[in-house]
């Protein structure tokens, strides 16, 4: 039956229709009064609300401002040491006690802090860039060069992290974090590619990416405007909890030897120098590894609660 | 004025679009191909819609997608007002493409989720800064937005805060900012609710008077299609095989084929259930990688003899209707094309829908 | 009668608020007979075939009401062993995915045979023979030397048919069908339709078809449920919906899709937009779409209301939309 042919009650023109539908606050329930919001702008949302956020991300700033203000937590130098106290254990102003050198362990640990984050911090940011950006432009333009990215990625993966470290930084004399970073970034780079590049290729197939193609936008728009803003979001993640894994890593390789020496403060160095003692005196140990185990889970804890607010599918 | 009048506006022939197979990770050795698209000319007139209907794996979105260039054709041309955009590039194709502009089917994935509408829509002055001086590009989007049917307020918004039929009508809106003359709509309503879909339907129809914009309509739905289009292409398999009249089509098909999907299609009347004769087609399409010889539907027609096997038929009105007026005289590409209604005529009384 | 849903209550928890999914559904199949429950995304049809196969996601998912009669027990009740007998043996449900449905890595003739290892405690050979059988039975061409194939390497339409076995393996007395065709083409539809609702007539089952389709429902259905924003709206026997729909929402809704043997004509479309299930409009939930609506409709929940022996519809007015209909 033809709509012309009904009843008068029935017959709404399609006019009528939208006009229903312009006025704001229609059935749909979103108000006039709610404010446009961004996926990003809900995500934050989420995240103030997420318990584990707020607290993984206030250690991570206290662990930040006192990387760089050592000196309002502790008044100490860590280089400053006493030999006759050496192996102490906890006293009034020295609540940590004393290492094998005698150096206070509170202060130590506190300017130790400096290096992990440090180098946490750099690395992640280099292996961020340098990985999205290969595996981004490798997954945007495929071809012969995505081939050649992609075997590229899966020779770093078949080195051994610690092994490759030990080989390569044992002929490093510089005594700095730059190497260790460098080393990071060599190593980290493939992982973060890797993430780039399926993200991309994910949001390249995107109908709003072919749209923006069709109306004839440049290459360098739809990477800057329509996929990086969309394929960011996996890598910000996996990048946050690898910052984690960087900080032990750093750990490790000073353990080793072969990352910082002392005289540098680090808390790898100081696990290695206390490792000999952990049956006289475990404080030693306890507390710089502590402060990495907490460093550690902070980011890792951060990692899950972004990735949870920037998870698509529970929106 | 007269040679604008009987040339089409846009002019497809012989496009063919093949996607290699190919096999080894460094050195890639090509084994075969898809045949997505494998032969198709049609014509768009000024102010006409053209619905292209087959089922899915036919290559009717590979049509569309080569007709905005999102695709390059391996064969063929697409010629809009004579000249053939498969061939341009640079300054001279992206003035083309102000001109022939695409709605998408997932109103879903089809807007970036990190953008307004008001960016969304505005997009197209971004790319195409000469349409729209900068100071005039939010009125501008704002009367998109009127156009469509939404309130020019929500311009701040984000997708995700409307309905899908809302997000197509910012599809809509975006596929009209540079004022195209033909819009490629690609299954624009099917991921719509059916309370909905009438209201995109009406919306379109109306946008093409206002505008006299000529729609390229490509569609699974039937009924849809017939709504909506003045002349009917129905594509299986990488090719048109019958083309004509909206009533050519739908009241006197001639190819197998299209009269074993119009049959097929559910009519809601359950009267029609017991008087409509129904062509069960058996099996499955064949894959596009392996097309038949001969005749490409012939492994599921009931018609199919030896002939078939052997020769391709041609797209064209055939023998036994050449003569005479008869509205079975429309291109078929069947050896054995042969009138038969399947779908009964419509009751004068307009009764019971 | 087979199965009685009686006020049926849904509700999600999610992050922004309550959505009240399923408001006091009532509907009832019996043995050989089709119910066709149509409505639209979000109108609760599928929630509602969830929660009768007892595989809602509880939570977010919660039942706050009602009672689910299967044979004359009511299945809420049950414990989650016992519910699990009567799933798959009992009742089974075809869904629209076939291919997410079925376990890509393991062999249709596995799958199928799985039915019978698990439920009946057969052999694998003898489950093979069964699997076979059934294959054949759903004419899957070369049954005994596809058994062995795995998921992907069968066209869309063979997946569903495979679906289709697996849910009648046991001999179910209910089959709930959500959306089967939705996903295939409409030469393939037909096949698969036409086969479902032989079937369902050989082995006189009871089957729910949910499907947003009319064309559908006209075709195999013998009574409709139309469901809008959580409740039924209208049922009744099939022809009489068509012929004479007693719910604005039907007869919108028919109206509203174009038709295959009518040309051009603008089509009648319902204004507005489906409601956002937590925020129900008060009163009848059609009232702001609804053309005939009054101050009545705004304020009060209109009961689902005796047209005649075999009808029932929730709307106020349903005299004024039959006369409105039989006028023309």
């Amino acid at each position: 039956m033809a709509p012309t042919g009904m009843g008068g009650t029935m017959d709404l023109g399609s006019s009528e229709a939208e006009t229903l539908e312009k006025t704001p606050g229609g059935p749909e329930g979103t108000g006039p009064r709610e404010k446009p919001r961004s996926l990003w702008s809900d995500a934050w949302r989420d995240l103030r609300r997420n318990p584990v956020f707020i607290i993984s991300g206030l250690v991570i700033l206290f662990l930040v401002v006192i990387s760089i203000w050592p000196g309002l937590i502790t008044s100490q130098s860590p280089l400053q040491c006493d030999l006759s106290k050496a192996q102490q254990g906890s006293q009034p102003g020295h609540p940590f006690g004393y290492d094998g050198q005698g150096c206070d362990v509170y202060t130590r640990t506190v300017y130790g802090t400096r290096i992990s984050i440090s180098v946490g911090v750099l690395a992640t940011v280099g292996v961020a860039l340098l990985g999205s950006f290969l595996g981004g432009l490798a997954g945007f333009y495929g071809g012969l060069g995505d081939s050649i990215l992609s075997r590229a990625t899966d020779i770093f993966f078949a080195i051994p992290v610690v092994l490759g470290g030990l080989v390569l930084l044992s002929v490093v004399t510089s005594n700095t974090i730059w190497p260790v970073v460098g080393f990071m970034i060599l190593l980290g780079w493939p992982q973060i590619s890797r993430i780039a590049r399926g993200s991309v290729i994910t949001t390249k197939e995107n109908d709003y990416v072919q749209a923006a193609r069709a109306l004839g936008a440049s290459n360098s728009r739809l990477m800057l405007r329509h996929i990086t803003p969309n394929a960011v979001a996996p890598v910000i993640v996996v990048a946050t909890i690898a910052l984690g894994t960087y900080i032990s890593l750093e750990a490790t390789l000073s353990y080793l030897g072969v990352g910082l020496k002392p005289p540098r403060v680090s808390w790898g160095i100081d696990i290695s120098s206390a490792s000999a003692y952990i049956r006289q005196a475990p404080h030693m140990l306890l507390w710089p590894a502590g402060a990495l185990a907490i460093t550690v889970l902070a980011f890792i804890m951060l990692g899950d609660a972004v990735r949870d607010a920037l998870d698509p599918k529970l929106r | 004025m007269t040679q604008a009048a009987t040339e089409p506006l846009l002019e497809v022939s012989g496009l063919v679009k093949h996607y290699p197979l190919t096999q080894g990770i460094l050195f890639k050795k090509q084994i075969g191909a898809v045949k997505a698209v494998d032969g198709v000319d049609f014509h768009l007139g000024h102010g006409e819609t053209l619905g292209i209907v087959g089922e899915s794996g036919c290559g009717k979105s590979t049509v569309a997608k080569m007709l905005v260039n999102l695709e390059k054709p391996t064969e063929g041309s697409i010629k809009y007002k004579g000249e053939d955009i498969t061939r341009l590039s640079g300054k001279a194709l992206k003035a083309v493409r102000r001109n022939i502009q695409m709605v998408f089917q997932d109103p879903y994935t089809s807007l970036n989720p990190r953008m307004t509408v008001g960016d969304i829509i505005g997009e197209p002055y971004d790319i195409h800064p000469e349409v729209a001086p900068k100071g005039d590009r939010r009125r501008r989007v704002q009367d998109l937005l009127d156009v469509v049917g939404l309130n020019p307020e929500y311009i701040n918004r984000y997708p995700h805060q409307f309905s899908g039929g809302q997000r197509q009508r910012i599809g809509i809106a975006r596929g009209l900012a540079l004022r195209p003359e033909i819009i490629v709509a690609d299954e624009p309503v099917s991921a719509l609710d059916v309370s909905v879909q009438a209201q995109v339907i009406n919306l379109l129809d109306r946008l093409q008077a206002e505008f006299n914009l000529s729609y390229v309509f490509i569609a699974h739905d039937l009924s849809i299609v017939r709504h909506i289009s003045d002349r009917v292409g129905v594509m299986y398999l990488g090719r048109i095989v019958e083309t004509g009249r909206d009533v050519e089509i739908y009241d006197h098909p001639t190819h197998p084929y299209t009269q074993a999907l119009l049959s097929a299609v559910p009519v809601p009347d359950p009267e029609a259930r017991e008087h409509r004769e129904r062509i069960i087609l058996h099996g499955d399409v064949p894959s596009p990688a392996n097309i038949p010889s001969g005749c490409r539907f012939r492994t599921r027609c009931w018609k199919a003899q030896e002939r078939c096997t052997l020769e391709v038929p041609l797209l064209a009105v055939p023998a036994e209707f050449r003569i005479g007026d008869s509205p079975a005289a429309h291109d078929s590409a069947c050896h054995f094309a042969e009138e038969k209604q399947v779908v009964p005529p419509e009751e004068p009384s307009g009764g019971a829908a | 009668m087979l199965l009685e849903v009686r006020d049926l209550h849904v509700e999600f928890r999610t992050r922004d608020g309550v959505a009240k999914a399923v408001n006091g559904v009532t509907y009832s199949v019996d043995e050989g007979e089709t119910l066709a429950v149509l409505g639209e995304s979000g109108s609760g049809k599928s929630v509602t075939a969830q929660a009768v196969m007892g595989i809602l996601d509880m939570p977010p998912g919660k039942i706050t009401g009602g009672e689910i009669l299967f044979q004359g027990k009511d299945l809420l009740k049950f414990k989650e062993e016992e519910r699990r007998k009567v799933r798959g043996a009992e009742m089974a449900m075809i869904f629209q995915d076939a291919l997410s449905s079925l376990n890509p890595v393991i062999s249709v003739g596995d799958q199928l045979g799985e039915m019978f290892t698990v439920h009946r405690g057969m052999k694998r050979k003898e489950a093979r023979a069964k699997a076979i059988e059934l294959m054949e039975h759903v004419r899957i061409p070369g049954a005994a030397e596809r058994v062995r194939d795995y998921p992907h390497q069968f066209s869309g339409g063979m997946r569903q048919r495979i679906m289709i076995a697996m849910a009648l393996a046991l001999e179910p007395a209910l089959i709930i069908a959500d959306e089967p065709t939705t996903a295939l083409d409409v030469t393939v539809q037909a096949q698969v339709m036409d086969l479902l609702a032989e079937l369902q007539r050989e082995l006189s089952m009871g089957l729910i078809l949910i499907t947003h389709d009319l064309g559908v429902v006209a075709d195999v259905a013998d009574k409709i449920a139309v469901m809008y924003a959580g409740r039924i709206v209208e049922t009744a026997p099939v022809h009489d919906i068509y012929k004479a729909p007693a719910h604005p929402y039907t007869k919108g809704l028919l109206h509203s899709i174009p038709r295959l043997d009518q040309k051009g004509r603008e089509l009648y479309a319902i204004k507005g937009l489906p409601p956002n299930l937590m925020h129900i409009p008060p009163g009848c939930a059609f009232n702001p779409r609804c053309p005939m609506a009054q101050d009545i409709c705004r304020s009060e929940v209109p009961p689902l209301a005796e047209v005649d022996a075999d009808r029932r519809s929730a709307c106020f007015f349903w005299r004024e939309c039959l006369d409105d209909t039989s006028s023309n």
